[in-house]
């Protein structure tokens, strides 16, 4: 038994082992990422544009990132981090693909999602870096090797999957209550308190049905045990909420924050497999 | 008031232990199947690279024939080790796949440190593109090991936590999984780097 605790416990050091000492993920801020100064603004708004018309048409999210260093750090370890965090290509189809440089490392990868993995092998993309980006960074033209680059990753995805969420729709499936959640908990809070005056009972079944119903329709439908869970969890905070001084009162309910503010880029949910080519220049 | 509250107390204790892990575990066992089926499939990959390689290495550089028939012979060695889902309910077994392949793993970087000796190799269109797919499983590999890594870590801890261990001490009877070790030079492993 003993035995068996120690196994447990060094596996568990083992993996994050893995992990530690590694080079922090960068903010996703668009679809250009040039955290190393690389892009010309010019370069950068021409690759920009591209990119969404590209997704636009395609569905297919391509992204590039450079960074200045490794830091020591490996690049396909890095990269994969990348990729798993920012999540770039759509949920199901997982047509994602990352341009990834760092410039006084000079490596570069291309990082490709399962779902392109048919058209964009390893092997395109190898000669991607070595033909089309090797020569024009090696000539310090970083823009046409990004250009070009983008281009032949573009060319080679073209096609395979296409854009059937009709433009104007949100892409992120934000529910309707998490846009009213704040009225909501509000006309909540008068309720319970002007019920309490009569019934705690009855406050308290307005708190055990209307917090597992915000949280299974506003948030994630969750199992049997879940419901029960918050339903004792709201019947106790309808409880307490009418003791509570006001201004208090509201703060149960978890604001959600959309994690990208103003209308922004954000990945779409596809996953990585390790896919793709690493290279030099 | 303070009965009431001892009622609500016992009500939620009572309903917490409903979720006793039985779905939670069965789910996280799925995960480590599909996990295993994605290092199956990089590891597969791998071995339908080898005999091209080995063919065009032979081109440029017959005289390595020592080097070219461990990679063979440890080749050889994985094909002929069947492996099934049982592997993981066996660690013997597990131990068994992970040093044949890792013997592979030796053999190939051998043979692609001999290589750097014959620049006409190098230069080779078909060697540059069996170097770039062979970088690419082998990064597979390394991906689906630590995603395998992270399913069996999650798993374990399931069949242990409780009140799940006592649902799989009663009910499901599942025995923790093997991870995989890192083992001396694996992450040396094929290194293959070409500037």
């Amino acid at each position: 038994m003993k035995n068996y605790l120690l196994i447990i416990i060094t596996a568990g050091f083992l993996i994050p082992a893995a992990w530690s000492y590694a080079l922090e993920v960068p903010a996703l801020k668009g679809r250009v990422n040039d955290y190393a100064d690389m892009i010309s603004p010019e370069a950068e708004s021409l690759l920009e544009e591209r990119l969404k018309s590209f997704e636009m048409s395609d569905s297919t999210q391509v992204v590039i990132l450079t960074v200045n260093s490794l830091e020591g750090d490996a690049l396909e370890d890095f990269t994969i981090r990348v990729a798993e965090k920012w999540k770039i290509g759509q949920t199901k189809k997982d047509n994602g693909v990352i341009l990834f440089a760092s410039k006084n490392d000079r490596r570069m990868r291309i990082e490709v999602g399962r779902g392109l993995e048919g058209v964009l092998t390893d092997l395109l993309s190898g000669r991607i870096l070595d033909n089309v980006i090797r020569p024009k960074f090696k000539a310090g033209d970083f823009d046409g090797g990004f250009l070009d680059g983008t281009g032949s990753i573009i060319e080679a995805c073209r096609g395979e999957f296409k854009n059937d969420t009709p433009p104007g729709s949100s892409p992120d499936n934000e529910s309707p209550i998490g846009k009213y959640l704040i009225f909501i908990l509000a006309l909540l809070y008068f309720a319970v308190i002007i019920v309490s005056r009569f019934s705690k009972i009855l406050s308290g079944g307005i708190g055990a049905v209307s917090l597992p119903a915000l949280v299974f329709f506003g948030f994630a439908p969750m199992g049997f045990a879940g419901i029960i869970i918050f339903a004792v969890i709201g019947f106790i905070a309808a409880l307490i909420i009418p003791y509570m001084p006001i201004g208090g009162g509201t703060s149960g309910g978890s604001g959600r924050s959309s994690s990208f503010g103003g209308g922004g880029f954000s990945g779409g949910g596809g996953s990585f497999g390790g896919g793709g080519s690493s290279g030099g220049w | 008031m303070k009965r009431l509250i001892t009622v609500i107390a016992a009500a939620a204790v009572a309903l917490s232990l409903t979720s006793c892990g039985y779905n939670t575990i069965q789910a996280n066992e799925e995960e480590v199947f599909a996990a295993w089926g994605d290092v199956e499939a990089a590891y597969q990959r791998r071995m339908d690279l080898i005999p091209n390689l080995v063919e065009v290495v032979k081109g440029y550089a017959a005289h390595e024939k020592d080097t070219l028939t461990a990679v063979t012979e440890a080749r050889s060695k994985v094909g002929s080790f069947q492996v099934t889902k049982d592997v993981l309910k066996d660690p013997a077994a597990f131990q068994k796949f992970q040093s044949v392949q890792g013997d592979l793993s030796s053999a190939l970087s051998k043979l692609m440190v001999v290589v750097e000796k014959y620049p006409d190799l190098k230069a080779n269109q078909n060697f540059t593109d069996l170097q770039h797919q062979l970088e690419g499983t082998e990064n597979r590999i390394n991906v689906a090991r630590v995603r395998y890594n992270q399913s069996v870590q999650k798993f374990n801890t399931s069949i242990r936590t409780f009140p799940n261990s006592l649902t799989n001490s009663m009910l499901l009877h599942l025995d923790r999984k093997e991870p995989f070790k890192s083992q001396e030079g694996a992450s040396t492993a094929p290194k293959v780097k070409f500037q």
